[in-house]
């Protein structure tokens, strides 16, 4: 940016990539086959328009609504059309139940798998050669260091996102919602719990 | 956007313990050019997603292999240009002449000239 591309940068810096992403833009512009203003709108669609808060909408649907929850598990995809979502990488959406007895956790261990329509784009630690080797390795302790303690008796299942199926985890309800409406349902579903690195918890008063 | 911001509210009392929930998707702006230049190209029926992605693991395990720094979008990069060359939508020599170009301008030629200042005095 200020110039200092000859002060002792390694040849791939990021300072490197950028003007090669430059590059790219300009000749594809060039050739007619890209759009910058097409660019500009993906980027800020998927920055500030879709993200985790579609998720969320879905399911504290399905915690009020128990034939929606039904169609949810039987078809994902199909289900969260009825909500005005779809596409982008959700063509074949599974959605993972929780219950006392088992957790579900999302992995894509070869890349970066991840239902964007429902929960935006996907965190850098999702990305992380780290989280996503051991998390499928060893689950429990990879969910104990992101704060999350199971119980030795809870069944952890990992899901690993392959070319066509992306997961989303229905989490349970917290106990004492009952009287909550949904949208204050939703507001209590944050990303990481749909991807099941984390549960709903009622916000600590006082 | 309401929703968002009850969100990041409940995240600030501590009721989502993970990590970083509320960073930025993008670390640099030429990390979001790139997704969204991957994104319009798939749009507009240049190439199927399926093959992009295939050549994103294999750089993501090449990266992974090579003990190099981890830029989960330097990956993104190297396969996004490498499907255009196999594609013969752009090919990876142009690419390294204009990138060459580019580096080749005068430092500060994105920011707007400054007067000249009037030589010092003693």
């Amino acid at each position: 940016m200020s110039g200092e591309h000859d002060h002792g940068h390694s040849h791939d810096a990021p300072d490197r990539r950028a003007v090669r992403a430059e590059a790219l833009e300009a000749l594809l512009t060039e050739k007619g086959l890209l759009d910058p203003a097409a660019v500009d709108r993906i980027v800020r669609h998927y920055e500030e328009d879709i993200g985790p808060m579609n998720g969320a909408r879905v399911v504290a649907r399905a915690w009020v609504d128990a034939d929606f929850r039904a169609r949810l598990l039987e078809n994902g995809t199909a289900a969260i059309g009825e909500l005005g979502l779809s596409g982008a990488q959700t063509e074949h959406l599974v959605v993972v139940e929780n219950s006392a007895r088992v957790h579900n956790v999302v992995v894509c261990s070869l890349c970066s798998c991840y239902p964007w329509a429902v929960l935006g784009l996907p965190p850098a630690w999702y990305k992380s050669p780290e989280y996503r080797s051991r998390v499928v390795r060893e689950p429990r302790t990879v969910l104990a260091e992101m704060g999350l303690g199971l119980d030795g008796a809870v069944e952890i299942r990992v899901w690993d996102s392959s070319a066509e199926v992306r997961y989303l985890v229905l989490p349970e309800r917290p106990l004492g919602t009952e009287a909550l409406p949904e949208p204050e349902l939703a507001d209590l579903v944050t990303r990481d719990c749909m991807i099941g690195v984390a549960v709903p918890r009622l916000p600590t008063r006082g | 956007m309401a929703e968002r911001a009850s969100l990041r509210i409940d995240l600030e009392d501590g009721v989502a313990p993970p990590r970083r929930n509320g960073e930025l998707v993008f670390a640099a702006p030429w990390e979001s050019r790139l997704f969204g230049i991957a994104v319009a190209l798939h749009e507009r029926g240049l190439f199927a997603w399926d093959d992009f992605r295939e050549r994103l693991i294999a750089a993501i395990a090449r990266s992974e292999g090579s003990g190099a720094e981890w830029s989960y979008y330097a990956c993104w990069q190297s396969a996004l240009e490498s499907l255009l060359d196999a594609k013969g939508l752009c090919h990876e020599v142009e690419l390294d002449v204009r990138e060459r170009d580019l580096a080749a301008r005068p430092a500060g030629h994105d920011h707007p000239p400054t007067a000249p200042r009037p030589p010092a005095r003693a």
